[in-house]
């Protein structure tokens, strides 16, 4: 059986609860080259939630998110955020890229990096009014970075990176949140810092998935998790879906066996 | 130097000059930031089977179609970079290599197997140009450019390339926003619907037609060091791409004088009687350019956090 055929035999097109959804992904197959990366996945973001997608490296976590974006083109599956399809919606999407996939030699202050979040309103000649740098500055003071927004970008630290990424998000003023392990590299103290900002961004009705690596953390930062290793493993609550047996299932061995049931117990 | 000397002989060739760098320099920033820039190199290369190509078809040696077969063999370059690339599984640069120097030297091949000879066409006028020649026999002094009738001899050349300057000048003003996003952050770029594939196409269509119409004039030596040397010095002056842009053009127009003049007057200072190639001159004023801003420049170390 073909790739394709299969992938599309595992695409199921409706389920009830699509409509709603923040973000709902079906029968997603995306390969580089002849391995397929993620196959047959199929993922349900419940409205309001902070979700993990969680996985060993190279599980297509990454490549799952940014095949919903339509930044990677998938072999087959589609997405519809809020019940419609991606293209439609793109005003209520935020996207936080890997810091890593960004040159920041690249010749630009912290704010003109805010302002790229205003784009879709900007558009390509409106001028730029103080209003939007106000919107800016309000977004960078949310990070704590509103004392960086002249610096050149290639002055920051890696968790100072991370937080104007997550303040050109903020100034999107979506209602989806999706981040890039926004946690990869960055200090404690930043690591805080964006936690409690998507906290708030839920507390405001906001959802927020991130690809996220660190497993000590799951419990404490997000209430659901969305497992995979290629194949979805397990999606739900941390209760119901961070167990022993999942994560064994999704990290296949690669845990020992008291790292597992300490990570499951604290999801209790 | 009186005005009825400088206008008809030099005006011409340094505003030939000062338009060809700039048009080449403004999409340079870009393919420079893109670690795109020897695709400048590339596609002056290519232009040459373009340009032969459009003379065997038309038999003619005749501006349009030669810039409309350049044109085309820069697209077809572009894609057998991406093809190379991709099925070969190579990096941009070895891709790039290959395609240009084949191309080239396919040129170069087509050249000498067609009856080229007999008109002006030939590898010498390719890499140099022929900036020294195209004058403005017409005009007799300052007062010329008022005058309709000396106006109307003036070189087409110089109307290619002010036309081809005003275009690469629109393109940049207008398509700003969508370069410099998609240059910095190509993903975020396309999670706000834009089709980064095509702007980055556009870039390289415009550099091409910018290639092309400097080529007719100067040829593709300055070409290739214009879509590099003055953006790479103007990064190393400042630390924002809107103010680079502005010191890639200073940089780029002070090649093309300083170019022009040294190579008119240079060799006559030193006590020899021919000038030099003022293409080859200006290419060289503009690596001594980019030399000084390597070692003088504000910006040049880069202040970036550790990488991980």
């Amino acid at each position: 059986m073909t790739l394709e055929l299969a992938a599309n035999q595992g695409a199921v097109p409706t389920m009830p609860n699509m409509e709603e959804s923040p973000l709902a992904i079906r029968g997603m197959t995306v390969s580089y080259g002849q391995k397929p990366v993620v196959f047959s996945v199929d993922m349900t973001i419940k409205d309001g939630s902070m979700t993990a997608i969680i996985g060993p490296n190279g599980a297509g976590k990454s490549t799952l998110l940014k095949a919903a974006l339509g930044i990677v083109k998938p072999l087959a599956g589609h997405a519809t955020v809020y019940g419609k399809p991606m293209a439609a919606q793109r005003a209520r999407i935020a996207y936080v890229p890997q810091r890593a996939s960004v040159d920041w030699d690249f010749p630009t202050r912290v704010i003109d990096v805010v302002l790229m979040g205003l784009y879709r309103e900007l558009g390509l000649l409106r001028r730029v009014l103080q209003s939007h740098r106000d919107t800016a500055m309000a977004c960078l003071e949310r990070v704590g970075m509103a004392d960086f927004a002249d610096r050149q970008i290639g002055q920051l630290s890696g968790g100072q990176q991370q937080r104007v990424f997550l303040a050109r998000a903020l100034a999107q003023g979506a209602d989806l949140y999706l981040l890039d392990e926004p946690f990869s590299g960055v200090d404690a103290a930043t690591e805080k810092a964006i936690i409690a900002v998507l906290k708030g961004l839920r507390e405001e009705g906001k959802t927020v998935v991130a690809v996220h690596h660190d497993l000590a953390t799951v419990t404490e930062y997000f209430d659901r998790v969305f497992m995979i290793n290629t194949r979805k493993i397990a999606e739900g609550s941390v209760g119901e879906a961070f167990t022993p047996e999942n994560l064994d299932i999704a990290y296949g061995g690669r845990l020992a066996t008291g790292q597992i049931d300490q990570l499951a117990l604290a999801a209790r | 130097m009186s005005g009825a000397e400088f206008v008809p002989l030099s005006l011409t060739p340094m505003l030939i000059g000062i338009f060809a760098a700039v048009a080449c320099a403004l999409p340079g920033n870009f393919l420079v930031l893109r670690k795109q820039a020897l695709i400048g190199d590339a596609i002056s290369h290519v232009v040459l089977p373009g340009i032969v190509v459009a003379f065997l078809v038309t038999g003619a040696v005749s501006a349009w179609p030669m810039m409309i077969g350049a044109a085309l063999a820069s697209v077809v370059a572009v894609v057998l970079i991406e093809a190379v690339r991709r099925l070969g599984r190579i990096e941009p640069g070895a891709a790039m290599g290959l395609t240009f120097t084949a191309m080239f030297a396919a040129g170069v091949l087509l050249l000498e197997q067609s009856d080229t000879s007999a008109v002006h066409l030939d590898v010498e006028h390719a890499l140099y140009g022929n900036l020294e020649s195209l004058i403005w026999l017409d005009a007799v002094g300052w007062e010329s450019l008022l005058d309709p009738i000396a106006l109307a001899g003036l070189p087409v050349e110089l109307i290619r390339i002010a036309v081809t300057l005003m275009a690469v000048c629109a393109f940049t003003w207008l398509f700003w926003r969508p370069l410099k996003l998609s240059t910095f952050d190509e993903g975020f770029a396309q999670t706000l619907g834009m089709r980064t594939g095509w702007i980055g196409l556009a870039l390289v269509i415009v550099a091409a037609i910018a290639a092309v119409a400097a080529f007719d004039a100067v040829g593709s030596i300055i070409v290739i060091a214009m879509f590099i040397c003055p953006p790479a010095a103007a990064r190393l002056m400042t630390n924002q791409l809107e103010v680079q842009i502005v010191w890639s053009v200073v940089f780029a127009f002070l090649s093309a004088v300083l170019g022009y003049v040294l190579a008119g007057y240079g060799p006559l200072w030193l006590g020899h009687d021919n000038a030099v190639s003022a293409a080859g001159m200006i290419a060289t004023v503009s690596g001594m350019i980019l030399a000084l801003a390597a070692l003088f420049a504000p910006c040049r170390k880069r202040a970036g956090a550790p990488a991980h």
